[in-house]
């Protein structure tokens, strides 16, 4: 009966605490087109951790399941910002911004405009 | 058939192997022709979208929901096309500034490669099948150079289609993944299939994937039904030709509620005229009538992620073959002639299949599914040829239960399941009964990885029991290489072993005096062993542009070596001589294709295929007969652009020529009823027209084979049917000549 009450405790206490193997979140992401869909998710699904990364081009969320055991996500931000796309909490590097295909000047009002 | 209900419960299914259907093109700035790269190309409110690269193509799936099709790019006005099924177009965009209209150019492709998937697949859609008569299945394959389409016997009029060189048994024949042309049905199975009923077609050349099963050699064809939920409420096909067969196509479909639909598929033809247009007193085509139903129930929740489908088909096949003078008497006395009549058969078949599939996405896993699919069919023909009966009755039951996800993210994706085979025959040859039950079960895993940039890669592998073949694995690879822009190589390996039965599928050596014997080697099909075979290929795309219009260039090598082979060897005219293969037997198959549209609205296919079938035989190594090494086609098709009540012209017309076939050995038969060594080389034409009057109507004409080309004397001894020559099998092209075909289809 003790050795019961042990597991059953053990096991209440991993759940309260077991990390998600399929977060879900949705991350704010700018850009502009379909080619910065690609290079939003391609940079989100290549961190460990990222099972699933799709990009809207309209609601500018990035969709994201994930292993929070893995991954967090802050790090899947940093990123997606690192390849120049700016999120909701941090801000994609000068270089890397700079070197975006022209179309995809996403701060740039005009670029806006045009799509 | 109580063995069958304890098994009934044995579960299952597999999803779609091909993937989606695409929408294709390439965009361009203003007047111009200078590519526009970087314009964003998406279906309008989804996600689904892509942008065009450095020579202004893109390529998006295509899923039947979406038609709104959205370009937009900086400093030009954003378009909206409305596509309606998968094409291949053109587009300029127009300058924001620009007061000229938008120019919108657009070539329908109605056949086409997949560049998505790491198998060579070409879809041939439902405009595609328009292009011929195509009353059913087994002619839906006439303007596609892929594939071969041949008279399998003088009388029957059975169209056998081969693929790689090899007959159609080598083949993997799916009804939606589903494998259905088997066993009883591979001889006359592709004319079960109306036409009408056909959505696409998808031809995966080379090993199959192993989802579906083992038994695929030179590779698989998926044949998609018409869709309750998409099809019209109403469709209306009657179809009338020259050699007095009459078509009838009926579909009703109904949207119960949002969820499920239901559809009614009816189909019915006849031909009641004894045609003998080479006067050998023999008919040049059955006679014959089939009645055909098919009920389907399709349910879709796409919020709770459930789809599913059921199917109920049914239907009755009758034909008459032989002297036209007998089959005025009627053959209603069943199974037999008196010598005095004459020669008459004929064949009855009944079958009835039942199947039901369901699959389940999970909603927070968007990349994760479980699906199952079942199916149970009845086959039961009744025949004679001659005074040679010929009765099979087949009972089968296939599922497959199939798990999709992910290892560790969507780049790696894999399949697996479990699949069960159970096939009980029950056959009568003369005055022998053969009966077998075979039984398989499986379990099979196929690893799909896609780099994002240029390669894909599926590696599967499966590992059966069968209880005549034993344990056995079935390894298959498949691998896209994309080499530099619009320049794709694909490759593959794969096994593929089944069990041969040896008389459906070769009912034409009936229709013949050669007496049919089999070589026991002591193994378990009829004494014979499983066939067994590996097949190798290699193929390569090349788009560009030609004409300021988009084009490819397809090259595909594919070689088949048996390890087995059931051989059918017809070399001394008196024997139809069954044995196990000793030696070698291969086909090597090449062939090239250009695809390309010199003016607008217009589309040409050429295409030389050679293939090279050799079997080692008793009597050495021979080419494979009534198979031509050489092959050119042309499809070459324009329709005018549509006016505002939506009405139009289209104009298609397909050229064929077939070189030499080797003939089977006749040497010993009297001189009369010899055969040369070669057939001579056949040119084939046929052309259509249709007239669109609007969405709902439409008329077409047609003729097949217009430059009459005609085989003299397909028949062996005709005057003399029930001699020891008699043989229909020797049949290389058309026997009736120029046939003239008229019909229509009316839609609400």
């Amino acid at each position: 009966m003790k050795k019961f009450l042990v597991i059953a405790i053990f096991f209440s206490g991993a759940a309260l605490f077991a990390q998600n193997k399929n977060q879900k979140t949705e991350i704010e992401v700018n850009g502009v087109c379909l080619m910065c869909k690609d290079r939003i998710e391609k940079a989100a699904i290549k961190n460990k951790g990222v099972k699933s990364a799709v990009w809207d081009v309209n609601t500018h969320k990035l969709s994201v399941i994930f292993d929070e055991g893995k991954i967090s996500t802050e790090e899947i931000e940093q990123s997606v910002a690192n390849v120049g796309h700016d999120t909701e909490n941090l801000t994609a590097p000068k270089d890397a911004y700079d070197n975006l295909h022209p179309c995809c000047k996403y701060r740039d009002e005009e670029v806006i405009q045009g799509h | 058939m109580r063995k069958m209900f304890f098994i009934v419960l044995f579960w299952a299914i597999s999803s779609s192997i091909f993937a989606q259907k695409v929408v294709k093109g390439e965009v361009f700035e203003g007047a111009g022709n200078s590519p526009l790269e970087g314009v964003s190309v998406y279906w309008n409110n989804t996600t689904i979208g892509t942008i065009t690269d450095s020579k202004g193509k893109f390529e998006l799936p295509f899923d039947g929901r979406n038609h709104e099709l959205v370009l937009s790019y900086v400093g030009f006005k954003t378009d909206t096309l409305h596509i309606l099924e998968p094409t291949e177009l053109k587009h300029w965009m127009v300058e924001d500034n620009s007061l000229e209209e938008v120019v919108l150019k657009k070539r329908k492709q109605t056949s086409f490669r997949s560049l998505i998937q790491a198998q060579n697949i070409t879809h041939i859609t439902s405009a595609e099948l328009l292009k011929a008569a195509c009353c059913n299945l087994a002619e839906s394959f006439e303007t596609n150079p892929a594939i071969d389409v041949n008279f399998s016997d003088a009388l029957t009029g059975t169209r056998q289609i081969k693929m790689l060189g090899l007959t159609s048994p080598n083949t993997l024949i799916t009804v939606e993944t589903i494998p259905t042309i088997r066993g009883a049905s591979q001889s006359f199975g592709l004319s079960f299939i109306p036409g009408t009923w056909v959505e696409s077609i998808q031809i995966a050349k080379g090993a199959g994937s192993v989802t579906n099963g083992y038994e695929s050699i030179a590779g698989q064809i998926n044949v998609e039904l018409q869709k309750p939920n998409k099809d019209a409420k109403f469709f209306l096909n009657a179809y009338a030709s020259s050699d007095q067969r009459y078509e009838l196509n009926n579909h009703l479909n109904f949207k119960l509620d949002d969820k499920w639909s239901t559809g009614l598929y009816l189909h019915g033809n006849l031909r009641n005229h004894a045609a003998d247009n080479n006067d050998d007193g023999f008919m040049d085509m059955p006679m014959g009538k089939q009645l055909n139903l098919m009920n389907r129930w399709q349910y879709t929740d796409s919020e709770k992620g459930w789809v599913g489908f059921l199917n109920l088909h049914f239907l009755t096949d009758e034909k008459e073959i032989g002297q036209t003078h007998i089959t005025d008497s009627g053959h209603d006395e069943g199974h037999g002639h008196s010598f005095d009549d004459g020669w008459g058969g004929l064949i009855e078949t009944i079958r009835a299949e039942a199947s039901v599939k369901a699959a389940y996405v999970f909603p927070d896993r968007p990349y994760e599914s479980i699906g199952l699919q079942t199916s149970y069919s009845y086959h039961d023909q009744k025949s004679h040829y001659g005074v040679q009966v010929y009765d099979i009755n087949h009972n089968s039951f296939y599922s497959n239960l199939m798990f999709s996800s992910i290892i560790s993210d969507t780049r790696h994706k894999f399949k697996t399941g479990v699949s069960f085979t159970y096939d009980l025959y029950d056959e009568r040859l003369l005055l022998t009964d053969y009966k077998r039950d075979d039984f398989s079960t499986g379990v099979y895993f196929e690893y799909a990885f896609d780099n994002l940039d240029a390669l894909l890669l599926t590696v599967g592998v499966r590992a059966d029991y069968h209880n005549r073949i034993g344990f056995f694995i079935t390894p298959r690879v498949h691998a896209q290489y994309t080499l530099w822009e619009r320049g794709t190589l694909k490759g593959s390996i794969g096994r593929g072993v089944r069990s041969a039965s040896v008389f459906a599928e070769n009912q034409q050596i009936f229709a013949s005096s050669r007496t049919v014997i089999i070589e026991n080697s002591g193994g378990d099909i009829y004494g014979l062993d499983a066939e067994d075979a590996w097949n190798y290929g290699l193929s390569f795309t090349q788009g560009f542009n030609l004409f300021d219009r988009v084009a490819d260039l397809a090259l595909d090598y594919y070689r088949t070596d048996y390890v087995n082979q059931v051989v059918l060897d017809l070399e001394n005219p008196l024997e139809a001589r069954f044995y196990n293969l000793k030696g070698n037997s291969f086909a090597n198959s090449f062939q090239a294709e250009v695809n390309m549209s010199p003016l607008q609205r217009t589309s040409l296919r050429l295409s030389y295929r050679l293939s090279d079938v050799q079997t080692d035989y008793l009597t050495g190594r021979l080419l494979k007969p009534l198979t031509s090494k050489h092959r050119f086609f042309v499809n070459a098709s324009y329709e005018t652009a549509f006016t505002e009540k939506h009405s139009q012209w289209r104009f298609d017309a397909t050229y064929n020529w077939l070189g030499k076939q080797r003939f089977p050995n006749t040497q010993n038969n009297p001189v009369e009823y010899q055969r040369p060594e070669w057939t001579p080389p056949i040119n084939l034409v046929n052309a259509q027209v249709t007239r669109v009057f609007n969405h709902k109507f439409e008329i077409y004409v047609g003729g097949e084979n217009i430059t009459n080309v005609r085989q003299n004397n397909p028949i062996i001894a005709a005057d003399d049917p029930y001699g020891m020559y008699f043989d229909t099998t020797m049949v290389y092209g058309p026997i009736y000549g120029a046939m003239y075909y008229a019909g229509l289809r009316w839609k609400l």
